[in-house]
């Protein structure tokens, strides 16, 4: 074989074994379930397999599933509001302080790597019955008995907030350290006033990351299902929670495949929105 | 003045951030019996506790090895991968990346019920090696970025003057590209441990019955209310989790300090 043939191998033979992983305990695994969706679910024993609508027609028109599915990507997108809302004055502070860059940003990432369940369960010492917040209030006098804050959808959409925001912060962060600043200086110089810099200059061009970020927040957020069984009641179950429930509680695995293969189409839509108009770079560059 | 209400919004913004956490550690040495306030006192009863708790210990077991094997197979694909991707021209560059941080963009609970079930088709059940597989898919894409973003300021200049000087490709590759990129190495398995550790979601739908990793057992724990245990038991884990990144950074500069690049 020639060099250059040898050359032109190399990097497949590198990538061969990742991009095997990759096909085989993840795209024909999505392709399996695509196929089990079909299937028959029978009182006896194994699936039927064939080619039967019946789950599809119940997951695509059961009000219940509906209804879950909407709540979750009402959750999903009140969600990344608030994480952009707090996230993005936070990330602008880092980028353009004066003081040690790094360390700001390393400190607002250190609950990113703070486990995802005692992150969640938290806030039941702030929120709970004889939490932090009951027992200052009632400290103070201001109440005379404990309020349940807990398990309701706003401490289910907290929780996520605490969890989702570093992913928010990083992508802002980034693609405001990469805008020149002598843009905003020309601006400046040009009478523009800070506020009118910021709006027509520096927004404009933070908003790949802001945008990373929000894709980010809602497709975690809407895949939750940790979050709504600590912090939520009975009543906030999401969507994630629905496919738990068919396939671990129900063993009704055809239903449980077209349940998660609607999950992955709705959320698999914004993600191609996304890299039709910003492509996966951008996303990487927040991620790496 | 608009500044002066960025700077008051972010310090909000990280006390949200911070404060569940500091109250977590806080009452993991409280004395009362409660996993709750009013703080009686200060006493390390429950870390005593906890130390002597044999599920706490099995389940640390568990965590710990399933982390380190998920970390070794996927940062082995990982770096692999990430070499191709940075030092070739491939054809398709763009679309191959894509398809290896898919696992990311697909919410976990799918990705966790096709593995489930095409290995359950397989003829693999709910068991120990689902779970190493199920780490490794999911780990692997933070690895290729982490691996990826680092190997790209490794400048090429080394390794042709070792080839120049007579080195043959695998000398090179052991005894340059190796120590430089050790660093993108050690964070890679860092990042992927971290995260294997950390899973839960994934995790509940694989683990065979009987089988708990740290963060289910804290899960399975919730189950009854908080106590004390749990507290404390987030605090090593706030302890670990905060402790083993920094500890990994430091080392990284150290050996970058002394391979003077």
């Amino acid at each position: 074989m020639s060099v250059e043939a040898r050359e032109a191998r190399q990097p497949w033979i590198l990538l061969s074994p990742a991009l095997t992983a990759v096909a085989l305990f993840l795209f024909v695994p999505l392709l399996f379930i695509l196929v089990y969706s079909f299937w028959l679910r029978t009182a006896t024993g194994a699936d039927q397999a064939g080619f039967y609508l019946d789950n599809w027609r119940e997951a695509l028109t059961d009000a219940f599933y509906r209804d879950i599915l909407f709540s979750t990507l009402r959750i999903a997108a009140i969600t990344t509001l608030v994480c952009a809302l707090m996230g993005y004055p936070a990330a602008y502070f880092i980028a353009r302080s004066k003081g040690n860059k790094a360390i700001l940003l390393l400190l607002l990432m250190l609950p990113f790597w703070i486990s995802y369940i005692i992150r969640t369960m938290s806030w039941i010492n702030i929120l709970g019955v004889s939490g932090a917040l009951n027992t200052f209030l009632l400290w103070t006098g201001i109440i005379t008995d404990p309020i349940q804050m807990l398990y309701n959808e706003t401490t289910v959409i907290l929780g996520l907030v605490h969890f989702l925001l570093p992913f928010m912060v990083l992508n802002v962060f980034v693609s405001l350290e990469g805008i020149d600043t002598n843009l905003e200086d020309a601006a400046n110089s040009l009478g523009a006033t800070r506020w009118e810099t910021f709006l027509q200059v520096t927004l404009p061009l933070s908003l790949p990351g802001l945008a990373a970020g929000g894709l980010l927040c809602f497709v975690l957020g809407a895949g939750t299902y940790i979050t709504p069984l600590v912090l939520g009641g009975p009543r906030d179950a999401m969507f994630a929670n629905l496919v738990f429930e068919a396939i671990i509680t129900q063993l009704n695995w055809p239903l449980g495949s077209a349940l998660s293969l609607m999950l992955l189409a709705v959320l698999g839509v914004l993600v191609m929105i996304y890299n039709r108009y910003l492509g996966m770079a951008q996303l990487m560059k927040g991620l790496g | 003045m608009g500044w002066q209400l960025i700077r008051g919004w972010a310090i909000l913004v990280y006390i949200f951030m911070f404060l569940p956490v500091a109250v977590v550690v806080l009452l993991s040495f409280n004395a009362s019996q409660f996993g709750s306030f009013p703080m009686t006192g200060l006493s390390f009863r429950w870390f005593i506790e906890l130390a002597n708790n044999e599920a706490i210990l099995r389940a640390f077991r568990t965590s710990i090895i399933l982390g380190l094997l998920t970390a070794l197979i996927s940062t082995t694909l990982g770096v692999l991968a990430s070499l191709a991707l940075v030092r070739y021209r491939v054809p398709g560059a763009n679309a191959i990346s894509t398809l290896l941080i898919a696992p990311i963009l697909v919410p976990e609970v799918v990705l966790a019920v096709a593995l489930l079930l095409f290995l359950n088709f397989l003829g693999i059940n709910k068991s120990f090696t689902l779970l190493l597989f199920g780490h490794v898919i999911f780990t692997l894409p933070f690895v290729i970025l982490v691996v990826q973003a680092r190997l790209i300021s490794i400048k090429r200049d080394v390794e042709e003057a070792a080839m120049s000087l007579g080195a043959s490709p695998r000398q090179t590759f052991f005894q340059i590209t190796l120590p430089l990129m050790m660093p993108a190495v050690l964070a890679g398995g860092l990042f992927a441990f971290t995260i294997s550790f950390d899973d839960i979601t994934g995790t509940l739908f694989w683990k065979p019955g009987g089988v708990e990793t740290v963060p289910t057992q804290i899960f399975a724990m919730l189950r009854n209310s908080i106590s004390p245990e749990i507290n404390a038991l987030g605090t090593v884990m706030i302890v670990m989790t905060v402790g083993l990144p920094l500890l990994g950074a430091a080392i990284a500069r150290q050996i970058s300090k002394k391979s003077g690049t």
